[in-house]
């Protein structure tokens, strides 16, 4: 156990260092910020840097408050946000003499899933949160059977708990006994085989085979209430650059919002712009 | 061999040479041998000293009271709390309970093998014992998540079958090979003369298996305990996919629980080097490489024991 974890510990210093010198003399682009972003950005690049072997793209993920701060420092052509930026950061910016423009680069919609026996169809936001927060336990205080509540979520570090967090709980903590799965794929598996469950994932995961996706103020969860912004758990995710995108950032940017680099996004669970 | 070499050393030739030849053939593979053990003690102390580096910082964040008793489990809640009662606690119960499981199973298995079975079958059931033992632990969990949790939910109405129970279960069946084929090969090492004069002395069969092999066998057999104590306290896969992930000091078997391992598997992908949150994973990196050390000493004591008396 201990020998593996030193043997993979060393492979990836040496992958590391690999990919240090591996940077050439080509056109350097670098991505920081959202994690949320970070699948696609990476996969998008990767697909990119085959077409154009002549840039290099890094991408890394440091969080939305992260890639602006890059941004308004100069260290990186593009910032990655899961979130608009704040006014603050927009005047730092300017201050510095950064003319931040957003590019809208995919949709992040959430929905939450039951048991498809389960005869409820939709919650209000205040329902779901009280659910999460532990103070509804029963599926008949939300109009089900007189059953027990189980509910499952997703780790604390995950961009979909991220999603969850803002656009749902708003500061309300999760209940400790919510049972916790460390993946999307997972988190279906169990809402499936359960029940009595209740869950959440992005709407690009969820199964109508396994699952029952519920609405959420009377809104259904579809690519189009989560493009117009109309269900209450989608938002935007942006890429931010500095003035208006030339040369090989336009040409990644325009890649990532054209249909084949919008593959890449809807195969990460998320909404395609168009 | 060797005087035969002395021989030739002494009666002449290039002595110097041939005593050149015969150092480094000493020398070379000692050498070697001492390197290669010694890059495992380095590696060894390099990583205990990585885990203490990245696990201390957390300290400076919050008080040990506040890890060791602390009820919440809240690292990235705004402000955070590191509490890791309830991780110990889902540790210390999966441990318990499939140890619980696994030992007495285990034991009487390994007894069966050695005493009861008949010389044909024994092979047989040796051989099935450890391809249990070869059974990939994310395969378990797999069957934990997707067979077990789903039936144990529907016929026990519980809330979840993501719990204590299922993932001790599957941890006991994980341990069974380990503490069973141990045993067995120190149930089997005790010598038939030990039987023959219990059965001399009027012992029944009964009372010759558990008063005199158990017995003559029961520091092994300890070992072959504790070591898969030790493997069930470091399991991850299983208690990651089948124990259901709630931060919560467990009060009964249905209860889903939070050990350790899975934690640290579950979080450490996602958290930013360098950050509280970060420290306190390795922290409790700490926390179970200690737990195995104080076990292996524990086999290591009752080895030195056995060769005292």
């Amino acid at each position: 156990m201990r020998k593996s974890f030193a043997v993979l510990f060393f492979a990836a210093a040496v992958a590391v260092a690999g990919l240090g010198s591996a940077a050439g003399a080509a056109s350097e682009i670098a991505i920081n910020g959202s994690t949320t972003v970070l699948p696609f950005a990476q996969s998008t690049a990767e697909a990119f840097m085959k077409l154009r072997p002549d840039v290099r793209i890094s991408v890394s993920g440091g969080g939305s408050g992260n890639g602006a701060k890059s941004l308004i420092d100069g260290m990186v052509q593009i910032a990655s946000m899961s979130r608009a930026m704040k006014d603050s950061e927009i005047n730092d910016a300017k201050k510095k003499g950064i003319d931040p423009v957003r590019h809208t680069v995919a949709v992040d919609c959430i929905v939450p899933i039951v048991h498809p026996s389960n005869p409820v169809n939709n919650l209000t936001v205040s329902q779901i949160r009280d659910i999460y927060a532990g103070s509804i336990t029963n599926w008949k205080d939300v109009g089900g059977p007189d059953k027990r509540i189980a509910v499952v979520g997703r780790d604390t570090s995950s961009g979909t708990y991220e999603v969850w967090e803002e656009k749902v709980m708003k500061g309300t903590p999760v209940t400790p006994r919510a049972l916790i799965v460390a993946s999307s794929g997972a988190l279906v598996q169990t809402v499936a085989g359960n029940p009595l469950s209740i869950g959440y994932d992005s709407l690009g995961y969820v199964d109508p085979k396994l699952v029952k996706a519920l609405g959420i103020d009377g809104v259904k969860g579809t690519p189009d209430t989560a493009r117009d912004g109309t269900i209450a758990t989608s938002r935007l995710l942006y890429m931010y650059t500095n003035g208006a995108p030339a040369g090989d950032v336009k040409a990644y940017l325009d890649f990532l919002t054209s249909d084949d680099g919008q593959r890449y996004v809807a195969r990460e669970g998320f909404v395609t712009l168009k | 061999m060797e005087r035969a070499g002395e021989i030739v050393i002494t009666t002449g030739g290039p002595r110097g040479a041939r005593r050149g030849a015969r150092k480094w053939g000493e020398i070379v593979p000692k050498g070697v041998v001492t390197s290669v053990a010694l890059s495992g003690i380095w590696l060894m102390a390099f990583i205990i000293f990585f885990l203490i580096k990245e696990g201390a910082p957390i300290l400076k964040e919050t008080s040990l009271t506040e890890i060791a008793l602390g009820q919440l489990w809240y690292p990235v809640s705004n402000p955070p709390s590191y509490g890791m009662l309830p991780l110990i606690a889902g540790s210390a119960a999966v441990t318990l309970l499939s140890s619980i499981m696994a030992i007495p199973f285990g034991v009487v298995l390994a007894l069966f093998i050695s005493d009861v079975c008949p010389e044909r079958a024994r092979e047989f059931c040796k051989v099935s014992l450890e391809i249990l033992g070869f059974l990939p632990s994310v395969v378990l969990g797999f069957i934990g998540m997707a067979v077990i949790a789903p039936h144990m939910q529907m016929k026990l109405e519980l809330l979840s079958g993501l719990n204590m129970l299922n993932a001790s279960f599957l941890l006991g069946i994980l341990i069974l090979p380990t503490i069973a084929t141990l045993s067995e090969d120190s149930l089997y090492a005790v010598p038939q003369a030990m039987r023959d004069a219990s059965y001399a002395l009027g012992g029944t069969r009964c009372e010759t298996m558990f008063k005199v092999v158990l017995k003559c066998a029961s520091r092994g057999i300890a070992q072959a305990a504790i070591l898969g104590v030790m493997r069930s306290v470091g399991e991850t896969m299983v208690v990651l996919m089948a124990a259901g992930g709630a931060a919560i000091i467990p009060l009964a078997m249905s209860d889903p629980v939070r050990p350790l391992t899975s934690t640290i598997a579950a979080e450490m992908g996602e958290t930013p080097v360098g950050s509280p949150h970060y420290h306190a994973l390795f922290f409790m990196g700490c926390l179970l490489l200690f737990i195995t050390i104080a076990l292996n000493i524990l086999v290591l004591r009752i080895e030195s024991g056995g060769g005292e008396k």
